[in-house]
């Protein structure tokens, strides 16, 4: 990979650029096992596995609607360490603070981290902080680290090792509402949007899927870089193709007027509450179900599906029934008139 | 060429307009179009509003556009 | 029936349709419109996106003012990722210049305003859909006196390129005609293209079952040999056009020679501002030097921009040049033919 002098936006924003970095420096200079999964599954011992992982949070703003930093930083640690099939129970949390935070607002963020555990069920157990100098850091800046507890016999979920030709995509709901509205709580993009950060916690809803379906066979939460770049890591590791409908993937109104009017592809924006389920053929209707009756999938949809194909192409069934490659965005997205 | 969708004006201040793109809203400079008023559709470009359009016309050929979507998808 | 099924009913020869619009490249390919077309319906990408053909001189001239101190560059985010010479004015915001996205002229402004002590410099790209807007930006900052806002224009006008097009030879049957450029200048400015050369022309909007229909319509004109000018798009477009938005573009602005990427200097292409409205023109006020170097000789951007190659007939295609790292603005504009045949290639 050819590096630049210095790291840019692209970089961090989950699609390909994101990849070439962690693969080429990080990867390879920490000696990391592939392929990548959201947590890592270490200390086999009798019957279970821990599931480890780490995330930092740095969104700006800290507040927007529907969430907060400190709710994110639950979430997405508990949403990474459920979507391996474990059961999240522990998470450290490190706080870099800009000298001169409102102590107001930091109270407001420790609260809601510790609503959101609560509901989530974990316990945050150990912790650090660090003040910098004014300028140092933007406000505030969260790492979350977090261990749940993976029964055996869940391990392929991580790496895809049992997906299959026929296999069908599951997704939990609306895409594309969490980037909505960050990008509206910046307030630099001259629009306002009705819109709610999806953030939540998923794994009640996972395990009862886990629960009542015996052919789980992969699950991934879709953060930066939206639903087109888990769908390409998934073809990736699989070497099958996947076969996406477009009519089938939900996008509120409000997404897709934004979308459309300053060139956004619904399908690249982050997510911090939606996660995709590969299920064997046959089971996705109880998939359906189970999703549907939770509060955080009422709007589950089957999305697609694994097929064969050399070249594990992800295709777009478009909604006029076109085809066309649903290729990953190679950085960030930005608003266009062109 | 380019990025340019209907939106409903929802509120107008001077030569300016907020309007509704499924929901989201944009600021829209009126100074290209003449005789708009709430409730009017315009096309919405690079922040102005560069054409009013029929809403009438506009749903009918989106809904024939719909009906035509779905038969291609059969 | 529906389209797709009537165009192939429709069909008795080859055609070839050539669309100048960007918004219609990236339509066509997002919605897999090739895919639903018989093989003897060609589509053909033109020069119709205002990045693309946009010189390397340009980004380089922005770079240029981005590294002045006190300088901030208000643009589009069309530009931000387009290749100059070394560099580009994403990669200088890494660098720690002022580079602002701005989703309007008026945005630009508002930030000059806010911002006495800065000089802003707004990067005026696009052609007669973004130009009238621009223009009531300029009048704006005149009537307010303003006097820390600057346009760099590359603001350029469509039918001096289709006069290009048509006159050196082609083999192409007709236009799908851009729709949002028509809702400004009217379907008349586009008389001249069935007049002069005999092709066919539709004036189109962007949903897919516009640009479906509109090549219905022109494989209709072609097979009745009548060409003309017809409006598909009458949701939006007239014969006469936005009337209002024409006198401020002509207030404001005056025709140039331009050069266009992969066409060279076209006479009274471009738009520049008129002698009034000149103390706003940054190139009036500070001029920046740049390089001047030759574009990467491999680079086909202009050949594909006349519809005399297709992006894989590039060497450089899906291989040193790809939306990640793009060598010519074909790749890195999301509406330029190779990043959409790449994106969207079956």
């Amino acid at each position: 990979m050819r590096m630049n002098d210095y790291i840019t936006l692209n970089q961090g924003s989950g699609g390909k650029l994101s990849h070439e970095l962690i693969n080429s420096l990080f990867v390879k200079k920490f000696g990391m096992s592939e392929p990548l999964t959201d947590s890592a599954i270490i200390l086999e011992k009798a019957g279970y596995s821990l599931a480890f992982t780490t995330d930092s949070y740095v969104v700006n703003p800290i507040f927007f609607p529907g969430a907060d930093i400190g709710k994110l930083s639950i979430c997405g640690t508990v949403n990474d360490l459920a979507v391996s099939g474990a059961i999240p129970r522990f998470v450290a949390v490190s706080f870099i603070i800009e000298e001169g935070f409102p102590v107001n607002d930091l109270i407001r963020i420790v609260e809601s981290m510790a609503e959101e555990a609560l509901k989530a069920g974990i316990l945050i157990v150990t912790g650090d902080t660090k003040v910098v100098e004014k300028g140092k850091c933007d406000k505030l800046f969260i790492t979350t680290s977090g261990i749940g507890i993976l029964k055996h016999g869940l391990e392929h979920i991580s790496t895809a090792g049992r997906v299959r030709p026929g296999d069908k995509l599951i997704v939990n709901g609306s895409l594309g509402n969490h980037a909505l509205a960050v990008l509206g709580a910046r307030n630099n993009l001259s629009f306002k949007t009705p819109v709610n950060s999806d953030c939540a916690s998923l794994n009640h809803l996972i395990q009862a899927v886990l629960e009542s379906c015996s052919e789980v066979r992969f699950m991934r939460d879709l953060t930066r870089g939206g639903l087109a770049t888990v769908l390409n890591e998934l073809s990736g590791i699989t070497g099958y193709g996947i076969l996406a409908y477009e009519n089938s993937i939900p996008v509120d109104e409000p997404v897709r007027g934004f979308c459309e009017t300053l060139g956004f592809d619904p399908l690249f924006l982050a997510n911090e509450g939606k996660i995709v389920i590969v299920v064997g053929s046959g089971q996705e209707n109880i998939a359906l179900e189970i999703m549907r009756s939770d509060l955080l999938g009422t709007n589950s949809e089957v999305i697609g599906e694994i097929v064969p194909d050399d070249k594990h192409l992800v295709i777009l069934n478009t909604s006029i029934g076109g085809k066309r490659i649903l290729d990953m965005p190679s950085g960030q997205q930005l608003p266009r008139i062109c | 060429m380019c990025l340019s969708i209907p939106a409903r004006i929802l509120k107008i201040e001077g030569k300016t307009a907020e309007v509704s793109a499924g929901g989201t809203i944009f600021k829209a400079g009126l100074h290209l179009v003449e005789d708009v008023t709430v409730g009017d559709y315009i096309l919405l470009h690079a922040g102005f509003a560069i054409q009013k359009i029929s809403e009438k016309e506009a749903e009918e050929t989106l809904k024939l556009f719909d009906e035509i979507s779905n038969s291609m998808n059969d | 029936m529906n389209l797709a099924a009537m165009i192939e009913k429709t069909v008795t020869r080859n055609y070839n349709f050539m669309e100048v619009c960007g918004g219609h490249t990236s339509a066509i390919h997002r919605f897999g419109i090739p895919s639903l077309l018989p093989d003897c319906v060609k589509l053909i990408s033109g020069p119709g996106c205002p990045v693309c053909v946009t010189g390397t001189d340009y980004i380089d001239k922005a770079i240029g003012y981005s590294g002045i101190d006190h300088f901030i560059i208000c643009t589009f985010g069309d530009l931000l990722r387009v290749p100059g010479t070394d560099s580009s004015l994403e990669k200088k915001r890494a660098g720690g210049a002022d580079v602002r996205i701005v989703v309007s002229g008026l945005e630009a402004l508002e930030i000059a305003r806010t911002s006495p002590e800065k000089k802003v410099l707004f990067l005026g790209i696009g052609f007669e859909t973004t130009a009238p807007g621009t223009a009531v930006t300029i009048k704006l900052a005149d009537k307010e006196n303003i006097n820390n806002f600057y346009l760099l224009s590359a603001h350029k006008i469509m039918p001096p390129v289709m006069k290009e097009i048509i006159s050196n030879g082609n083999n192409i049957d007709g236009f799908i005609c851009p729709g949002h450029v028509a809702t400004i200048t009217g379907s008349d400015a586009f008389n001249f293209i069935p007049e002069k050369s005999g092709l066919s022309c539709v004036i189109t909007g962007f949903e897919p079952a516009d640009i479906l229909m509109a090549i219905l319509m022109l494989i209709k004109q072609v097979n009745s040999k009548s060409p003309k000018v017809e409006i598909q798009y009458n949701r939006a477009v007239t014969r006469g056009g936005n009337s209002l938005a024409m006198n401020y573009l002509h207030e404001v602005f005056e025709p140039c020679s331009v050069k266009w990427r992969g066409f060279g200097l076209i006479p009274e292409s471009g738009l520049h501002l008129r002698k009034d409205f000149i103390r706003f023109d940054i190139e009036n006020f500070l001029d920046v030097k740049t390089s001047g170097r030759d574009e990467n000789e491999l680079c086909i951007c202009g050949n594909i921009l006349r519809g005399l190659n297709k992006p894989d007939d590039c060497l450089l295609f899906a291989d040193v040049c790809n939306p990640e790292n793009p060598v010519g603005a074909c790749m890195v504009s999301n509406e330029g033919a190779c990043n959409s045949w790449y994106k969207y290639r079956m």
